[in-house]
């Protein structure tokens, strides 16, 4: 086995021995669960309800643990010194990071994992206590594979926040990353925003400006699909691919831009 | 294979200090220094003295602002010298949910040793820093005695030719200091390459073949520490067979009881151990050690600045 795949063993392993990642995920099955005592409340709704208070905490809670953990990764190992015994050892700078990445990736994957046989096990017990003439009601039915597009782009978007995350982690420190990644998340799904300006603003420079940004920020809004799952609408494999082809792209600069600053930093 | 274990040409790092107009600050300066394979070298030097610098730089944890490091032959940061030395940094930190064991076995992976073999290493390193016992307690559990344990471990899991210890013995108790003495001795021994960096003039005197001596980033003098320039500040007599009368009625007041009837003399300076002996073998007293007490390392500096500063002044 190469270093890479040791040191992404080692994160995944430190990770799932890590507190706050187990209050997270049992949070977020706690809420899933919870979502079947919401729809309960909300006539005819129920199903649609699970399904997206469901996604929606997959995605908010796959957010903490991609930032949280993700801003560690580097940084912590900096603060804390462990990188002068890790860096000592036959390991180039870059196996470095793209172990770290892909450690946590793999920590991300069991853990989005995890949420969805929570969000499918719920919908499965409500499919099977309601009647055949109520299910008929439901757009769609209640453990729709059509789901999974849904959580396969909520899992390649924190692919991406977790790239943003480690980014960031390489340079400066936990506290500044986590501020820079919530904030680049947040403006990330409004970047459509952006492209339309010209026709909020008129100068010539704070459209030219918009649209840097707008080519320059990672658009996070694509990813979301909840509300056309939700619905019934269908979501097609070529959006999917083309969406996880965009991430793919950008993640890859991120790397490079990552292993680049750390490949040039003195650990004083 | 390569000349030297370790060899150091001109070696200067700066860093800059500052925010907005940083300015450099020269923490080694043109430091050259060569160690053959099989010797036991102690860096020695006071607190900022440029120690932890260097063994930085030989790791290329930092970069050089100019000059170059090699090990075996190797320029610093190659990852095939990397696979043949061992490093502990100073005040090692590990990953707090990972046991000792663990640890040694990612970090023997990293080197390319297969589990099973990683494990038995660990298990055979555990045991020669004594934490056998520990092995399968987490490191967040750890003191810091016992983290300075596991990051010797650490340094030794890849069999290595060359180890690099930066103050090994910070952080210790007397028992580990003398298990840390011992396990330098006993790297010595196998043939290996130690370089270690300290601000104990004692734990060089024990283990070195050679020393170098820095101060303020610049490499003052090397040698065999007994050819170095130590004052002799005194010396301590034990001494049996007397008693604490009649090496009173010598004038030696700094007497001092020691156990099964054995005394403790500290002569001062001016009352060389020539003058005393005859006097004590006239009294029947039998000499059962004399070491001679030599300034401190920080004395030996301060008279080295003061000394290079005379001429300027």
């Amino acid at each position: 086995m190469s270093v890479i795949p040791r040191i992404a063993a080692q994160v995944f392993k430190e990770s799932v021995r890590d507190k706050v990642l187990y209050n997270l995920v049992l949070f977020a099955v706690l809420l899933i669960a919870a979502s079947y005592l919401i729809g309960q409340l909300t006539a005819g709704q129920d199903v649609k309800i699970i399904k997206d208070l469901g996604l929606a905490a997959t995605q908010i809670f796959g957010l903490f643990i991609a930032v949280f953990i993700g801003i560690g990764l580097v940084s912590k190992e900096v603060e804390r010194r462990s990188i002068y015994s890790l860096l000592s050892k036959p390991v180039r700078r870059h196996e470095l990071i793209l172990g770290k990445y892909a450690g946590l990736v793999l920590t991300l994957a069991v853990n989005v994992g995890v949420m969805a046989v929570a969000l499918y096990a719920v919908l499965g017990y409500m499919s099977w206590v309601e009647t055949e003439e109520f299910r008929r009601s439901w757009e769609a039915p209640a453990t729709d594979p059509a789901m999974l597009a849904a959580i396969v782009l909520i899992f390649v978007q924190l692919m991406l926040v977790t790239a943003i995350a480690l980014f960031f982690s390489t340079f400066s420190s936990p506290m500044l990353s986590a501020v820079l990644t919530f904030g680049l998340y947040v403006v990330g799904h409004f970047n459509a925003d952006l492209r339309n300006f010209e026709s909020v603003v008129e100068s010539p420079a704070a459209v030219s400006l918009a649209r840097v940004l707008y080519y320059a920020l990672p658009n996070l809004a694509p990813f979301d699909v909840k509300a056309q799952v939700v619905h019934a609408q269908p979501v097609s494999l070529g959006y999917v691919a083309l969406t996880s082809a965009y991430a793919a792209a950008y993640i890859g600069a991120l790397l490079l831009a990552a292993v680049f600053i750390f490949s040039k930093r003195d650990f004083k | 294979m390569a000349r030297y274990a370790i060899r150091l040409e001109e070696l200067t790092k700066d860093y800059p200090i500052g925010f907005w107009r940083s300015r450099p600050v020269r923490a080694l300066d043109h430091v050259s220094l060569d160690v053959e394979p099989g010797e036991v070298l102690g860096y020695l030097g006071p607190n900022g003295a440029g120690k932890t610098t260097t063994l930085k730089l030989l790791m290329q944890l930092v970069y050089p602002t100019s000059g170059r490091a090699e090990i075996l032959g190797r320029p610093a940061g190659d990852v095939e010298a990397k696979r043949r030395l061992g490093y502990l940094p100073e005040l090692p930190y590990f990953y707090d949910n990972l046991t000792a064991e663990e640890l040694l076995v990612y970090f023997g992976g990293l080197f390319g040793l297969a589990p099973a073999v990683a494990r038995t290493r660990a298990s055979i390193l555990l045991d020669r820093v004594g934490l056998g016992a520990e092995r399968r307690r987490r490191l967040r559990h750890y003191s810091k005695g016992m983290l300075q344990r596991v990051g010797i471990a650490q340094a030794l899991v890849n069999d290595p030719e060359v180890v690099f210890l930066d103050e090994p013995m910070s952080g210790l108790d007397p028992v580990g200091r003398r298990d840390t003495r011992e396990l330098i001795r006993s790297l010595r021994d196998e043939g290996r390459t130690v370089f270690f960096s300290s601000h104990i003039l004692s734990d060089a005197e024990a283990l070195c073949t050679r020393v170098a001596i820095m101060v303020q980033g610049r490499l003052v003098s090397t040698g065999r520490l007994a050819d170095l320039a130590f004052e002799v500040q005194g010396w301590e007599l034990v001494v049996s067979g007397g008693d604490g009368g009649a090496l009173a009625s010598l004038g030696l007041d700094a007497v001092t009881t020691a156990v099964d009837g054995r005394y403790v003399v500290e002569l001062p300076v001016d009352r060389p151990p020539d003058q005393v002996l005859p006097e004590l073998s006239r009294l029947h007293v039998q000499v059962v050690s004399l070491t001679p007490r030599h300034e401190s390392l920080e004395d030996y500096f301060m008279r080295l600045v003061a000394r290079r500063q005379a001429p300027a002044a």
